[in-house]
């Protein structure tokens, strides 16, 4: 075991995945001799050669379509996209090609790889370095799409991505790369993509949360059961597929559910987990079912991001209303 | 080098301003030292191949009048551009294909089947032969050539001598992709060589207007690679030139652009009319330098072939083609399950539900 936080818990899994399988190559802007902006890659180019963690030009279509026709042609690509804001010139690639090559072929050929990127913003970073853009994903198709929310989970979860046989959007939430460390064990294991995780036990309502926002909800909670109210509160972890089922026997349990996500609120994630929740769960609810979410604005630069995020005491009010509904 | 005194890369460079021929309009060769060391039996397998790529062309732009195929995209008056350098592919390089390639694609073993299936609307056309290292038709213009750059990557890391052969037309070069491709296959030394296809339009916009640029070939130079413009309706001149682009890349020499400059006989597919954006004048004057006429004369002029057994052969081929048709239309709808199965290697539980949900109301279980 060795604490980590949740870039080191990045770097450490790449590490191993490339130690364990010499497909698995890791490329990027930056990722090679500088070991990337936010030091996932640090030290790979150094031990495993320049044809393994290698720099590429600054591209993002390019650094896709590459690892879509690398994964073709027998590799394990875990290409990185600097900030989640620069990944809209590779969408033509993660749509139109990665979503659909095994369907495409009718199976003949799939695409093994994972694109991993920086999710949500509270860094005080410049514009395009805050999006959550896990619905764009996760509408299409052919894609996974994981957000993890601790070192432990990260690592889990990034294993798995690595060792799937469909390709994976991997989104790391920026916030969280140095914010706490946790014991992670050194040997390699693996958390199932698709499988949601209730971290905190309840019985009043359920909550659904991912990535940073899930420890903000967590605090929301706390405060919660100071007043009486006792909520569970559930990770989702992969935001597809999703994990239907625990969310379901949650709410049927609770009666009650509350979605909170730092996306802007139209359209977003949480609009599909109420959704399901209608379709699932309708007869068990007592109150209607709420997003607690980012405004439908442009993320604010530094200056006014703050006005943006969700913190505990703004997710607790959301969260009162349905409790006391 | 395809001979002691000319080096394509030195002579025939993307700012030399000369096109490379072997063969000229009239089937004459002019240096005969230039062609490629083929015996006559295989420069006459090449041109049956372009011939029954024409026959299979051709049959399927009458299915598709007759309402039986649909949406198609005709090929004819680029088989040499295609053939040529299919055929000097070895058999482990890659293919990767933009849309218009039935002679590349045929010479490298996918199944005139498979290729009807495509236009017919079925997937299935999409999945080849185990060990046809050949990648489905990629739609989005340009976007393939990032795919081929990361295959020939592939083949470098691994220590393979695979090489990539690209294809793309010229209005995929005014795409970001394509400058995007060349730039990373010029950084890594990728053993890939590009074709660009230049039919003169994109469906209806020509070539002047896609770029100021004098050749496509040039766009080769700022990143940095060899870029040459080869006669594409010579297959003398297609088949050397890639020849030796891949060779270079197998050597480790690197990317080559190579220019096939040709011209598209018919329509950009099926649901557009050309008349709107080209004269016939035009469109005669390509006729006469229709690559398949030019191989002809070579042939019948050094009498391994007679205007006879040409007329039967056509014959034969497109006879042969719409047998090739009636499978498909036999065996062409997709099953229901095929439908879903393939998103993911396993379906998730939602994608489950709804095809099961599917199949009890196809089976008349629902209400």
């Amino acid at each position: 075991m060795a604490l980590m936080n949740l870039i080191t818990a990045v770097n450490h899994t790449l590490d191993l995945a490339m130690s364990q399988d010499e497909r698995v190559v890791v490329f990027g802007e930056d990722v090679g001799v500088e070991g990337g902006v936010f030091r996932a890659t640090v030290g790979l180019q150094e031990k495993y050669g320049p044809d393994r963690c290698f720099d590429t030009p600054l591209a993002e279509s390019a650094i896709v379509g590459t690892a879509v026709g690398m994964a073709l042609n027998g590799l394990k690509p875990v290409a990185e996209i600097q900030f989640s804001g620069f990944v809209y010139p590779a969408f033509n690639q993660i749509i139109s090609h990665v979503a659909r090559m095994r369907n495409r072929t009718r199976g003949q050929r799939h695409l093994p790889l994972v694109i991993r990127m920086p999710h949500g913003g509270g860094i005080r970073a410049l514009e395009h370095h805050s999006e959550s853009l896990e619905t764009f994903f996760g509408h299409i198709p052919g894609l996974k799409v994981v957000v993890p929310s601790t070192p432990y989970d990260a690592k889990g979860l990034l294993l798995s991505a690595i060792q799937d046989d469909d390709p994976v959007l991997f989104l790391e939430p920026s916030r969280l790369y140095r914010a706490f460390r946790q014991e992670v064990p050194e040997e390699g294991y693996t958390i199932s993509l698709g499988k949601a995780k209730v971290v905190r036990a309840g019985t009043d309502l359920t909550v659904v949360s991912w990535g940073a926002y899930l420890h903000e909800t967590l605090k929301a909670a706390d405060k919660l059961q100071d007043e009486g109210i006792s909520a569970e509160v559930i990770d989702l972890r992969t935001i597809s597929p999703l994990d239907r089922d625990t969310i379901l026997e949650s709410v049927r349990k609770t009666g009650r559910f509350a979605v909170v996500h730092e996306a802007a609120k139209s359209f977003g994630p949480g609009a599909e987990l109420v959704a399901l929740v209608n379709e699932g769960a309708f007869l068990y609810l007592e109150a209607p079912p709420a997003r607690i979410a980012g405004f439908d604005i442009t993320i604010p630069l530094p200056r006014g991001e703050h006005h943006y995020f969700l913190d505990a005491a703004r997710i607790a009010v959301g969260l009162r209303q349905v409790a006391q509904f | 080098m395809i001979h002691e005194r000319v080096d394509l890369i030195r002579d025939y460079g993307a700012l030399s301003g000369r096109m490379f021929q072997i063969m000229d309009e009239e089937g004459a060769v002019h240096q005969p030292e230039l062609v490629p060391a083929l015996t006559d039996e295989q420069w006459l397998e090449l041109y049956k191949a372009m011939v029954f790529t024409r026959a299979a062309d051709d049959k399927a732009l009458q299915l598709q009048r007759q309402g039986r195929m649909l949406t198609y995209a005709p090929n004819t008056g680029q088989e040499a551009a295609q053939v040529g350098p299919a055929a000097a592919m070895e058999s482990n390089d890659w293919l990767v294909p933009a849309f218009r390639e039935l002679g590349a694609w045929l010479y490298r073993g996918i199944p005139l089947k498979t290729i009807y299936l495509y236009w017919y609307g079925n997937e299935y056309g999409s999945h080849f032969p185990e060990g046809v290292r050949v990648l489905p038709i990629s739609v989005p213009i340009g976007t393939q050539m990032h795919h081929a750059v990361g295959v020939a990557l592939a083949s470098k890391i691994k220590g393979e001598q695979d090489v990539t052969v690209a294809y793309i037309g010229d209005g995929g070069t005014s795409t970001g992709d394509f400058s995007e491709a060349l730039n990373f296959a010029g950084v890594f030394s990728a053993p890939v060589v590009f074709i660009v296809q230049n039919n003169q339009y994109a469906i209806s916009v020509p070539r002047r207007k896609q770029t100021r640029a004098e050749t496509l070939a040039q766009k080769a130079v700022a990143a940095g690679i060899p870029g040459l413009v080869v006669d594409g309706n010579d297959l003398f001149a297609m088949y050397a030139a890639t020849k030796e682009a891949i060779e270079r890349a197998r050597k480790g020499a690197g990317p080559t652009l190579i220019e096939a400059y040709t011209y598209r006989l018919g329509a950009h597919t099926t649901s557009d009319d050309p008349t709107k954006y080209r004269e016939d004048s035009e469109v005669e004057q390509w006729k006469s330098k229709d690559p398949l006429r030019r191989m002809k004369a070579y042939l019948l002029k050094r009498g391994l072939w007679s205007e006879e057994r040409d007329a039967a052969l056509y014959e034969e081929y497109g006879t042969q083609a719409l047998e090739v048709f009636r499978e498909v239309e036999a065996e062409g709808e997709p099953k229901v399950e095929d439908l879903f199965k393939y998103t993911y290697k396993e379906m998730p539980a939602q994608l489950r539900e709804q095809y099961e949900q599917y199949v009890q109301y196809l089976e008349g279980k629902v209400d």
